[in-house]
């Protein structure tokens, strides 16, 4: 199991935003049981020693949850496997001698930071704009008082595991990011709790992500297939329907 | 003990105490509010629900995280669950008994009072949480379903598959994100705390760090909340995020905090093996699973044999055989020693031989395989039916926990016993605060994992979720209106000031400083080496030899990296190893701290396991008359000074924790 | 109109107009094609061509046609200003682009498809729509159909000066003298290369809605786990026997 494996890499590397970039490529050593960002880790550590600026990549928790790191690796977000984050990615995908390509996620809405940092703070924005119930704290009522059942708050928490990592968008040949906001407005919709400001949230969702410069969805289905949580495609549905019905009854 | 310790706990009866405090508390009115204005450093369960609820309240929030989002704050990962004292299970569960399963659980080494409060606002906690459209698991009939956690004999734990703690920080994001949306948090994320601003002892803003440009900011607070987290990450191997860290809480701790029982570290028993050198984190398998799987090693030393194939009488299991009562659900640092004991003792397994098996074949089959083949009507079925029924009921419950194992390890834990050994998860010590979460700096507050202040020597499991969301929805906003209600006359002041100045500067020189080092060797492998120092010596089991040992190489090594570390890059730009290295030289200085508290602890309580002092079964050995306090220690700059509070208990017996 | 007003201000409505237009356009295909399977009649084109005067001489029709040019255009139109807007979501590309692992070869170029099946519509509609209706170059037949055999007999006729198409009842049959549409087509697709660029088309057709089909109902909010597997089986099927049942005509007539 611990052999070890030679990897290239090709990388890309740009300074900021405001500079252009261009692929470097490398030579790791990996071992099979290494996480794709543990490799990561082997090469800056190479870089430093030889003197160079590592690499730099975003990711944190390291246990696919956080959302952070956001690879594309050899084309694919998060890598070849299904349902896996970067950070769970393992070597044994790969084979001594592969050749992996490694870019950011690629959008407009997007900005790389540096390398392969992007900045998903349009995510944020989305969500600012209408992604939560409007409950301050200290007005609940019992939990218990209302009732949900089983099939709807499991529906619910399938679309709430979304990790707000942007795979989606950088999946889609649109950089489209309805699976992002359809996860939350189906969470939502789909809860008593999210009733009352049903129509007005899927409203200001998607006039934010209108005005962030996302693609529009054409329902490739990219964005579903490399969700990491596997977020279904019908969120998408939900979305367009419940924003056309709002929009029909005038919001 | 010391005069500047004042724990501020109301007077009065013990369940009286927080309804007493809330009625008294001075309050600020809502036209003051606006002109107040806190800042908030981290967004986890306890920045984000401060932050909201705060900005909900009227207050002028600024809020800070390190990472891009306030929704990757590492409470996300938190698996199992959060505890409510809700007795929806009817099966005797209440406010007092939650109390007093921390305070056992904790090893009579946290505070009454607060831990009361904590008990008693865990119920509200459910009730905002699923008001806020958090999916809990339900049960058919629609109400909320509960799970057991170690050290309880109830089932109190909510839970959202194993993904509570992402659902608790969603929602507290949203709210957050809400607050943000009609412009009462303006919030900075990418950005780091690197110094706590002091005007005449009060805490009065942050120099904060914009980690993409690299420069330096000043910002202006009335006051001040620390909801950073834990310092876990000293181990450098540990449950952690790779970037959580003790920097923003150090930096308070210069300024004059004092950090409590820096040595309580909660080592937590099921996570998955250490694989090789290169290895960066550790992934935790939750605490839920030990409901189902049943942790065993084998009868004979160094038994090699696939465990499988080895017969069950002549497996071990030895939580059941040494704590009848409560099997394999006994406390964290229990089951972690446990665990290491044996190990140690030459019963590990694995190629390393450092782990043991927790193993879900028998209740598979007998519990959940049986119950659905008597559903199903199969009469007498045979093993393989039984595995089969059993393994979708095993499926729905920690199916993802079961995926993330055969990710991490390429074994199938439904076929093979899943191998485990104890990380570093959790740090009990934290900011000394009092009962309205202040620190020993007015003005300067510490929430959630970040304060060291309801689970004394160990933590139970889905408690951690329960404090940070307590602190910051239901605790913080009624005790910072007892400060800010005297500081409505102070006008905000002007980051001009010159303590601003001096605080700017001295951040500044320490990140010159370390930029100008340019030696040979990576921030990454001091951490490693450090972490490598407290795992061997003030890990799950420390003594005097040790621990003094560590100090010294401690110090060591701390030369070594002012001497020769190398950090890449320039200061204004987006420089990750830069923000690395100011966050391990604090851990190396931190690391000290806890060594010196470690072996000021002459006692073995909790998750602090000195060898000197355990009972002949090998069970920490308390001292109660003597080590009844929180330490609490004072920077000096080169050197710390011990302050103590005194842990009074007047509602529980102190005695001999025995879950046997 | 302020309440539609979305549909041509939001991401979500202008695909609502892509997926309205689109099922739209489906059914005129149908139709079209039912009118087109008249060609294989023997019958010198009588069915056929009382269906194409039928097709432009019925007010209905007639607005309705204007209505299915406006669909078609507002369909392109919108569809390249999506393609366009889309593009500009991703300003740097990839350099390694795994598509086929996510999604439909299909999905991934409808724009393509769609401008090669506009482009189509042109050739198609300059070849005969505008011929039939401002060229000269259509030749007339009189059609005389015998009531009781159905037998259709014809002759060529030579049109006068602003000659109308017209039918009428005559003693035990019925008359038609109208362009000879029929024979136009046949004429067509009698060359090789025509045929071609119509089978060609068809096959983009068929590309373009074994994707649109069923992307329209999830535009239009519809996914469900019991009914989506009937929508995407219907929608396979469109995508191909329509196209199918296109192309066959000029490749029947070409091979006859």
């Amino acid at each position: 199991m611990s052999e070890n494996m030679n990897i290239n890499l090709k990388v890309w590397r740009q300074p900021s935003d405001q500079n252009t970039g261009s692929f470097e490529t490398y030579k790791v050593q990996a071992s099979p049981d290494m996480s794709f960002l543990e490799m990561m880790d082997v090469l800056n550590e190479q870089i430093i020693e030889e003197g160079g600026e590592p690499v730099a990549f975003d990711h944190d928790c390291r246990e696919g949850i956080c959302g952070m790191c956001s690879m594309v690796i050899n084309g694919r977000p998060h890598g070849p496997k299904q349902g896996v984050t970067t950070c769970q990615l393992h070597m044994r995908s790969f084979s001594d001698g592969d050749t992996v390509v490694v870019e950011p996620w690629r959008a407009s809405a997007f900005p790389v930071i540096k390398d392969l940092s992007v900045d998903r703070g349009a995510f944020d924005r989305i969500i600012a704009a209408g992604g939560y119930v409007s409950v301050n704290t200290g007005n609940a009522v019992d939990a218990n008082s209302v009732l949900i059942p089983k099939d709807t708050a499991d529906k619910a928490f399938e679309a709430a595991t979304c990790i707000g990592c942007g795979a989606c968008v950088s999946a889609c040949k649109n950089a489209s990011a309805m699976l992002f906001v359809g996860a939350k407005v189906t969470q939502l919709s789909l809860l008593p709790q999210g009733q009352a400001e049903r129509e007005s949230r899927v409203v200001a969702m998607v006039n934010q992500m209108d005005a962030e410069g996302f693609g529009a969805c054409t329902n490739t289905g990219a964005c579903a297939a490399e969700c990491p949580k596997e977020i279904p495609l019908s969120v998408i549905a939900t979305l367009n329907r419940e924003y056309t019905s709002a929009k029909l009854k005038g919001r | 003990m010391s005069q500047k310790l004042d724990s501020k706990i109301p007077a009065g009866n013990l369940s009286d105490k927080w309804t007493q405090y809330r009625s008294s508390v001075s309050l600020v009115n809502p036209a003051n509010k606006r002109n107040l204005e806190v800042i908030v450093v981290g967004t986890g369960l306890a920045g984000a629900s401060a932050a909201a609820t705060l900005a909900e309240m009227g207050y002028k929030v600024k809020a800070f995280c390190f990472q891009d989002s306030p929704r990757r704050a590492h409470s996300i990962a938190a698996q199992g669950g959060i505890n409510a004292a809700k007795n929806y299970q009817n099966d005797g569960d209440s406010v007092y008994r939650l109390f007093y399963d921390t305070i056992k659980g904790g090893d009579y080494r946290a505070r009454e009072a607060n831990v009361h409060r904590l008990a008693e606002v865990s119920t509200n906690i459910i009730d905002q949480c699923v008001a806020q459209g958090v999916p809990f698991a339900r049960e058919y009939g629609g109400t909320l379903s509960n799970r057991s956690f170690g050290g309880t004999q109830v089932q109190r734990t909510f839970y959202a598959a194993g993904q509570t703690g992402q659902q608790l920080l969603l929602g507290a994001y949203s709210a957050l994100e809400r607050q943000v949306g009609v412009g009462n948090v303006k919030m900075y994320t990418r950005h780091e705390m690197i110094e706590v601003v002091t005007i005449d002892g009060k805490a009065r803003g942050i120099i904060a760090r914009d980690l993409v440009s690299g420069k330096l900011e000043r910002h202006f607070g009335h006051a001040v909340l620390l909801c950073t987290g834990g310092y876990g990450n000293v181990f450098y191997l540990s449950t952690n995020a790779m970037g959580s860290n003790v920097t923003a809480a150090w930096k308070a701790h210069k300024a004059g905090a004092y950090f409590a029982n820096p040595c309580f570290t909660q080592i937590h028993p099921t996570c998955i093996p250490v694989s090789g050198h290169y290895q960066s984190k550790l992934t935790l398998m939750s605490e839920s699973l030990r409901n189902d799987g049943r942790i065993w090693v084998p009868k004979a030393q160094g038994d090699k044999r696939h465990p499988n194939d080895i017969p069950e009488e002549e497996r071990d299991y030895y939580l059941e055989r040494r704590y009848p009562a409560f099997g394999n659900l006994v406390p964290r640092d229990v089951a972690s020693r446990a665990a290491k004991e044996r190990c140690d003792a030459g019963y590990g397994v694995g190629s390393s031989g450092m782990a043991v098996y927790l193993d879900f074949r028998s209740n598979m089959m007998n519990k959940y395989g049986r119950a659905e083949a008597t559903k199903a009507g199969i009469e007498n079925p045979d093993e393989a039916t039984l595995v089969r029924l059993g393994k979708e009921v095993v499926k729905e419950k920690y199916g993802n926990l079961f995926d993330m194992y055969k990710q991490i390890t390429d074994e199938d834990p439904y076929e093979v016993p899943m191998r485990i050994y104890p990380a570093v998860h959790y740090t009990m010590g934290g900011l000394w605060v009092d009962y309205e979460l202040q620190t020993t700096v007015p003005g300067l507050y510490a929430l959630g994992e970040a304060n060291f202040s309801d689970h004394g020597a160990n933590r139970l499991g889905a408690s951690a979720l329960m404090q940070g969301l307590a602190d910051g929805y239901f605790v913080i906003p009624y005790t910072v209106g007892s400060y800010l209600s005297k500081e409505i006359h102070t006008k905000a002041i002007d980051t001009q000031h010159e303590a601003f100045e001096a605080a700017e500067k001295r951040a500044s020189e320490r990140i010159e400083k370390l930029m100008g080092i340019q030696g040979k060797r990576s921030v990454e492998s001091y951490h490693r080496e450090l972490g490598l120092i407290m795992w061997d010596k003030c890990g799950m089991a420390r003594s005097e030899a040790g621990l003094k040992e560590a100090i010294e190489q401690i110090r060591a090594l701390r030369e070594d990296f002012y001497k020769n570390v190398r950090i890449p890059g320039k200061v204004n730009e987006f420089n990750p190893e830069l923000d690395k290295a100011g966050r391990v030289a604090d851990f190396l200085e931190l690391g000290e701290l806890m060594c010196v508290d470690a072996l000021n602890r002459n006692e073995s309580c909790g998750g602090h396991f000195r060898e000197e002092f355990q009972t002949e079964e090998g069970e920490a050995l308390r001292d109660d008359d003597k080590f009844a306090y929180v330490a609490a220690w004072e920077n000096n700059g080169d050197s710390w000074t011990l302050h103590k509070e005194e842990l009074n208990y007047e509602n529980i017996k102190i005695q001999q924790r025995s879950y046997k | 109109m302020k309440l539609l007003s979305f549909l041509f201000t939001s991401s979500i409505g202008r695909k609502l107009i892509m997926a309205l237009t689109g099922l739209f356009l489906c059914l005129f295909l149908v139709v079209h094609l039912i009118g087109n399977l008249q060609l294989f009649k023997a019958d010198g084109g009588y069915a056929f061509n009382h269906y194409a005067w039928f097709m432009t001489s019925n007010p209905l029709i007639k607005t309705v046609s204007w209505g299915l040019y406006a669909m078609i255009i507002l369909h392109a139109v919108k569809g390249i200003y999506l393609a366009m807007n889309n593009r500009k979501a991703r300003q740097a590309r990839y350099e390694v682009s795994a598509g086929s692992a996510n999604s439909s070869w299909s999905s991934r170029n409808m724009a393509i498809l769609g401008s090669i099946i506009f482009i189509f519509i042109g050739i198609h509609m300059g070849d005969f729509w505008r011929e039939y209706k401002f060229g000269d170059e259509i030749t007339w037949r009189s059609y005389t159909q015998d009531y009781n055999t159905q037998a259709v007999t014809w002759t060529e006729y030579t049109p006068v000066e602003g000659q109308k198409i017209y039918a009428k009842d005559i003693e035990g049959g019925h008359m038609l003298v109208a362009k000879d549409l029929y024979s136009e087509v046949y004429d067509a697709f009698r060359q090789p290369w025509i045929v071609w660029i119509y089978v060609l088309s068809m096959l983009a057709l068929a590309f373009h809605l074994l994707h649109g089909f069923q992307s329209a109902f999830q535009t239009l909010g519809i996914n469900h786990p019991s009914y989506s597997p009937i929508i995407q089986f219907i929608g396979r099927a469109f995508a191909i026997l329509v196209p199918l049942g296109f192309a066959a005509i000029p490749l029947y007539v070409l091979f006859q």
